[in-house]
């Protein structure tokens, strides 16, 4: 995995684009000035995070043996993992058990 | 400041990419599964953002600056994000640095490279000047069917 997120580092289009971090921090209310430094490390931590929220809910899911990685995976991660408790608003796992039972009435009803 | 809510999600192609890199060669990403991982690393950001603004505010600046990032990652329990972050911020630095006397070389190597290079470089010139030709050949008769129109 080290060597994936050095490479990863190492590609050009690998990171995020400055800008739009920008924007994002921007759009808090309370937040005046940025300074590159603080603007560089804010960009370089979400990408971190991206892969870390990725591996931990693939390692953790159940989508494993068959090498996926499912939106259910990453709401397990979010109510199991305190790192990642913050997410739970967005990843909520009621709402999507739901939807997925849903959507396999759905498929088996596309069936017959 | 962002005027749609778009502006406020970071490019998919990118964070794609993160995650196909994070994760073991083959693995198949869900399209939910990739929006909720990006709408997640927003989250972030303001979350980051708004951690760190605190840590700004008790110390009474108006500027982020590095110091409350990093506080920030601890507060927010990404210590573990703190040894690559803190590597990256010293490549940075450094590459900014090092960006004007880098510049600056280039240019000299340039001139040095256009000295020694400069036979292959007419060559080039050459090429480029027949293609030019054919374009301005395809531009007169443009012209010519406007004369007749």
């Amino acid at each position: 995995m080290e060597k994936k997120v050095e490479r990863a580092a190492e590609g050009k289009n690998m990171s995020l684009p400055v800008s739009r971090v920008k924007l994002i921090m921007k759009s808090s209310p309370d937040v005046s000035c940025i300074n590159q430094d603080a603007l560089f490390l804010t960009t370089k931590a979400t990408e971190l995070f991206v892969q870390h929220l990725a591996l931990t809910s693939y390692n953790n899911g159940s989508g494993k043996q068959k090498g996926t990685l499912a939106y259910r995976d990453l709401a397990k991660t979010a109510e199991e993992t305190e790192m990642f408790q913050f997410l739970t608003d967005i990843l909520p796992k009621k709402i999507l058990a739901r939807d997925y039972l849903k959507s396999l009435e759905k498929m088996e009803e596309g069936d017959n | 400041m962002a005027e749609r809510p778009e502006d406020l999600n970071l490019p998919n192609a990118v964070i794609t990419r993160i995650i196909k890199e994070a994760l073991p060669d083959g693995v198949n990403v869900s399209k939910e599964a990739r929006r909720a991982i990006s709408q997640a690393a927003s989250v972030f950001v303001l979350y980051a953002t708004s951690c760190a603004n605190s840590f700004a505010m008790k110390a009474k600046r108006k500027t982020l600056n590095a110091g409350d990032v990093m506080s920030a990652m601890e507060e927010m329990e990404f210590e573990r994000f703190l040894p690559p972050l803190r590597e990256a911020l010293e490549a940075y630095k450094k590459g900014q640095k090092g960006k004007k006397e880098a510049s600056e070389q280039k240019r000299k190597d340039k001139e040095k490279k256009n000295g020694t290079e400069e036979n292959d470089k007419s060559r080039e010139e050459e090429e480029d000047e027949e293609q030019m030709e054919d374009e301005q050949d395809g531009e007169n008769e443009g012209e010519e069917e406007d004369v007749e129109n």
